[in-house]
């Protein structure tokens, strides 16, 4: 007994954090489910009227047809459609298109989020790597040429939204100097296959990678920078210089490891947000991404699918903050303690 | 008691105003701000835009005529993006007003009640943290069809002010344990009095540097949503511009690049002064800074 209160008492944090994001997941999908109530028209009409040209039956039996595949049935009361909603999301069904019975969100999120991962955790590690060793040497060197241009730098990029650095980019090499290709990630004319595709790919994902990248390296260097400054006014900074140990070691080994603890916290979040892919970029590039899709069926009026994929997102950003929480509660047992 | 409140504060706020202006980053980006908001006040006055199309003097290099040139129907870009930035203007301030008075009274409410309120603000706060914000602009954007910048600034505030509410709960709990407030409770002063003039003083410049990152935050998603072309109300809004740049091809076009890059340039602008502006007002008003 005494063993399980202990248990209870060290783990207490986490089992909290575990209830808050289920509380929001159940929250997230009731959002869901108020989405297509809060939309212009009916989607079972809607449906059954493609249904019923396709197929050629008459309207009630498409009607009726609609109902079982949106496994949505406006006649029925409202918590019991909410139920079977989420009774639904519970077996994995996140949802099927209003237009195209073929189309699943299960099958988009399969088919396109591969490539939106692709080109955006390549730049989101890029960049913190890049804005890490940035951000320390800002605060090694502070007041010196170097941190001037770094943050002429990092204020002239944030000024200009990712999506139109992409725009420049296009216009500078994909236009102007003919060096980048601006459409899709590979040539169709390429086989599915070896070395070739595979440069091919990264080929097409450059100017894409480059243009979040640009934005995202200021933002990293920036807390990176802060984060760096508090750790330069730590003891065993002062220990470690007192003891003449070279300058290049103590960046290396006491500065940076130790300023980047934080900055791994919202990388991980940073991460999460992701699998969403953005809409702007992914367009302007037309890149086969989840935010080209997401934008794609928003045009289309597909509210089913924009449901699913809005849940899909959400999914991951409560999963990713409960495990950062989790692990966080495990290395510092400071958080256990409050709250 | 209010009037109090506003006295100390514009005592407060000259004292403040001296160290402001002796930050160069502060005065540069204020000035550049100034510039735009002097721009969509007077511009369209004095340089009225004259929306018929031409299609003999479609891209036209720029000139004495057509400072920065023309677009695909030959219309003065210049003017364009003067008379378009009265609409980016208002949109991005109505915004952070919404936003900030959304995001500071859930925060103070949140963090100075406590038990089954916070919770609950809580709870909703993490709703909507957790749900992605510009796909979520997207569909309300699809939903309720934007016609004015009223209903823009709506739309975009609702979901921006979460991450404020939940930083300005935080530093409200960090104060409320401190010993002035102690000592306010102590002397039992009314509680308007240590919101008004306590709390309010101390987290009055958070609230001011978020004010202007919210600005900046709501330029980039409107012109987004613009340029997705779920909300074209206004063609000489930027966002608007660069939707129709890319449309007509200008990418492609080199004698359209000044069409192309005028909104870019203007919309560069304006986010650099807000970038310079809340960097220095954090270095001149931030106390944590100042050591």
């Amino acid at each position: 007994m005494r063993a399980i209160t202990s248990f209870y008492n060290k783990t207490r944090y986490f089992w909290r954090r575990l209830l808050i994001a289920f509380l929001t997941l159940v929250l997230v999908a009731v959002f869901g489910f108020l989405l297509i109530k809060l939309m212009p028209g009916n989607p079972v009409d809607t449906y059954a009227q493609t249904l019923m040209t396709e197929r050629r039956i008459p309207f009630e039996e498409a009607r009726a047809l609609a109902k079982q595949m949106l496994n949505y049935d406006p006649d029925e009361k409202i918590l019991v459609q909410l139920g079977k909603y989420i009774y639904g999301l519970l077996h994995g069904n996140l949802g099927i298109s209003m237009r195209r019975p073929d189309i699943t969100v299960n099958r988009l999120i399969a088919g396109f989020l591969p490539w939106t991962l692709f080109i955006s955790s390549v730049s989101l590690f890029l960049s913190f790597i890049v804005g890490i060793f940035m951000g320390s040497h800002m605060a090694w060197k502070r007041k010196g040429v170097g941190e001037k241009a770094a943050l002429s730098y990092i204020v002239v990029s944030g000024s200009i939204p990712d999506y139109l650095w992409g725009m420049i980019l296009i216009f500078v090499f994909g236009v102007r100097f003919r060096i980048f290709p601006v459409q899709g990630n590979y040539d169709v004319m390429l086989e599915y296959e070896g070395w070739p595709w595979l440069l091919n790919v990264l080929y097409h994902a450059a100017l894409p990678v480059l243009a979040y990248s640009i934005v995202q390296i200021g933002s990293w260097a920036l807390s990176m920078r802060a984060s760096s400054i508090g750790v330069l006014g730590d003891d065993y900074i002062y220990a470690a210089r007192a003891r003449g140990i070279p300058e290049r070691i103590i960046v290396n080994r006491y500065l940076r490891r130790n300023a980047m603890l934080p900055l791994v916290t919202s990388l991980a979040l940073s991460f999460a947000g992701l699998f969403g892919g953005s809409s702007l970029m992914e367009s302007i590039f037309n890149y086969p991404g989840l935010g080209q899709q997401f934008s794609a069926f928003m045009g289309a009026r597909d509210y089913f699918i924009i449901q699913g994929l809005i849940l899909f997102m959400s999914f991951m950003i409560v999963l990713a903050n409960l495990v950062v929480d989790s692990i966080y509660s495990l290395i510092d047992p400071r958080i256990r303690r409050s709250t | 008691m209010i009037k109090r409140f506003f006295t100390s504060a514009v005592h407060g706020a000259v004292r403040k105003c001296k160290v402001v202006f002796s930050n160069r980053k502060a005065v540069l980006g204020g000035a550049i701000m100034l510039f735009f908001v002097l721009l969509a006040v007077f511009g369209p006055i004095l340089f009225p835009y004259n929306p018929v199309t031409d299609e003999n003097s479609k891209y036209l290099a720029p000139g004495a005529g057509h400072w920065l040139g023309t677009d695909n129907l030959g219309r003065d870009v210049f003017r364009q993006l003067v008379h378009g930035s009265r609409d980016v203007l208002t949109i991005a301030l109505l915004t952070s007003v919404i936003t900030i008075i959304l995001g500071t009274v859930l925060g103070m409410v949140s963090g100075l009640a406590g038990g089954v309120t916070d919770r609950v603000i809580g709870v909703i706060t993490n709703l909507f943290l957790s749900i992605p914000s510009f796909p979520v602009l997207l569909i309300f954007a699809s939903f309720f069809t934007i016609e004015d910048p009223v209903s823009f600034a709506l739309v975009l505030s609702l979901w921006s002010w979460a991450g404020l509410s939940r930083a300005i709960r935080a530093q409200i709990h960090s104060l409320k344990e401190r010993d002035f407030i102690q000592i306010c409770r102590v002397m039992n002063l009314s509680r308007a009095h240590i919101i008004f003039s306590e709390l309010m003083p101390n987290i009055a410049s958070y609230i001011l540097i978020n004010f202007i990152m919210i600005m900046r935050n709501a330029i980039t998603g409107s012109v987004g949503i613009m340029m997705l072309g779920l909300a074209a109300f206004q063609p000489s809004n930027w966002g608007a511009m660069l939707l129709r740049a890319k449309d007509s091809g200008a990418l492609l076009i080199p004698e359209a690049s000044y069409f192309l890059f005028a909104p870019i340039v203007a919309i560069m602008l304006f986010q650099m002064g807000s970038i310079l502006l809340a960097h220095g007002l954090d270095e001149a008003l931030n106390p944590r800074l100042q050591a």
